[in-house]
């Protein structure tokens, strides 16, 4: 997978001031994106492939890029089925 | 005493008006008339107080939202506070100029229900000729807007066996999300339920088409499957726990966990013209009333299930026991499940016919 994923229509990452935290909302449902998952999803924009976004985020965490890319393919490809992202 | 965590929701039930008429309507047999509704600048407040508080998601249905003629102002003022905004449509008044306006507004999402793959009989069912093509044609706009399509099929006896070419039409659509929600038997849905239950091999069938259509359109389509308690064995945690998620309001600006709650005998349900919705989700009576686990009686307080299902569903407790507090008798737990295959009974004996929603006319008795 090195296509660029983007959120769905209709589907919205913001951040809730209330709960202090990243949501993803889409047509009848809200998904609360763990910590790791949040940083993925902001850098979900249409353009970035998921190599690239892999790759930004083993830099900034200085994690090993293949266990970062195996993660983000699962988060993303989990979504996906879920309707919230387009891969 | 701390807050309890914020709703996720709100679900603004405008208007009971409709142009529709189906005999399962979840609306109250007691339908409240255009006089009564809240004016504007409530419901605008109540947008904001929403998104102070936590709300993320606005549900605009009624009856049919699209009657109420502040409906783009109030989508517009949602969607400046940050809220997600859906619209639970019929699809029937959407036009082109409808279409473009909401689009205008900012809307996030539109749901549209039909109520069969088959012109005729969906029309026959809304008790509205001409409501399927214009349907279509909604569907057709929200595509061409851009915006996500979720396409409501309401299923029941008479219309089981086309589950298929529902999903095929949402299919043929471009719907990215279907839900295929067998009737909940509740307000005019119990009121008709000897029409309307299906078999449990209708239902059994309906599952197993849902089933593997999921697997065939995966990542294509969504499809939510609502199932009727009366096959169960356990119940459902209805609007996800008792004012855990959900606030409702009606068109007259009562706050309620579930738009059915005002069948619940001795509560009352607290104005959004007099209250908070801080309060009302924090401190009412009937919000804490059936709240967490601590009303439970057995079998519920010492089940593994108690904060899986809540308990199940009040309003059908009360409904089919006259007991608030019961055991929902959806569950085979309740010594009461009984209730539940006499019902499927009565609807096998396939005589019943059923009574379309309506108003009442105001002052006749019967």
């Amino acid at each position: 997978m090195s296509a660029a994923p983007r959120i769905s229509a209709g589907h919205k990452l913001r951040f809730d001031q209330v709960r202090n935290a990243w949501v993803l909302l889409g047509p009848e449902r809200a998904f609360m994106p763990d910590e790791p998952a949040v940083e993925i999803l902001k850098l979900v924009d249409g353009e970035r492939s998921t190599q690239a976004i892999a790759e930004d985020l083993a830099a900034r965490f200085n994690a090993p890029l293949e266990t970062i890319k195996a993660d983000v393919d699962t988060m993303l490809a989990d979504l996906a089925a879920r309707g919230a992202i387009k891969l | 005493m701390t807050d309890f965590p914020p709703p996720m929701g709100l679900i603004l039930e405008l208007t009971h008006r409709c142009p529709l008429q189906c005999p399962y309507c979840s609306n109250p047999l007691e339908l409240e008339r255009a006089n009564a509704e809240l004016p504007t600048e409530t419901w605008m407040s109540v947008l904001d107080q929403a998104a102070e508080i936590g709300v993320l998601q606005v549900h605009f249905t009624g009856g049919e939202p699209l009657s109420r003629r502040d409906i783009l102002e109030l989508v517009a003022h949602a969607g400046a506070k940050g809220l997600y905004t859906n619209i639970i449509t019929s699809g029937v008044t959407l036009d082109e100029r409808m279409m473009g306006r909401l689009m205008g507004a900012g809307v996030d999402h539109i749901q549209l229900s039909f109520q069969d793959a088959d012109p005729e009989a969906n029309d026959m069912l809304g008790g509205s000729p001409g409501a399927f093509a214009k349907k279509r044609a909604a569907a057709e706009r929200i595509r061409d807007a851009g915006l996500p399509l979720t396409v409501n099929f309401v299923i029941h006896r008479r219309n089981a066996g086309r589950v298929p070419q529902m999903i095929e039409m949402a299919e043929e659509l471009g719907a990215e999300r279907t839900e295929i929600a067998h009737v909940q038997y509740y307000g005019w849905g119990l009121r008709n339920r000897a029409a309307l239950l299906p078999s449990r091999a209708q239902l059994e069938n309906s599952t197993a088409v849902v089933e593997a259509a999921r697997t065939r359109l995966s990542g294509r389509m969504v499809i939510d499957y609502v199932v009727p308690d009366y096959h169960a064995a356990r119940p459902k945690a209805c609007m996800g726990g008792w004012a855990r998620r959900f606030i409702n309001i009606s068109p007259s600006g009562h706050a309620m966990p579930c738009h059915a709650a005002e069948t619940l005998p001795g509560l009352s349900f607290p104005s959004v013209r007099e209250n908070s919705l801080a309060d009302i989700w924090n401190r009412s009576e009937a919000f804490l009333k059936f709240r967490g686990t601590d009303w439970m009686p057995e079998p519920c307080r010492s089940c593994a299930r108690r904060e899986i299902d809540w308990g199940g569903c009040r309003c059908q407790a009360f409904a089919l026991l006259g007991d608030d507090h019961a055991t929902d008798p959806a569950c085979e737990l309740s010594p009461d499940h009984g209730v539940m295959q006499a019902a499927v009974a009565e609807s096998e004996e396939g005589q019943a016919r059923f009574e379309f929603r309506k108003m009442r006319k105001e002052g006749l008795l019967f």
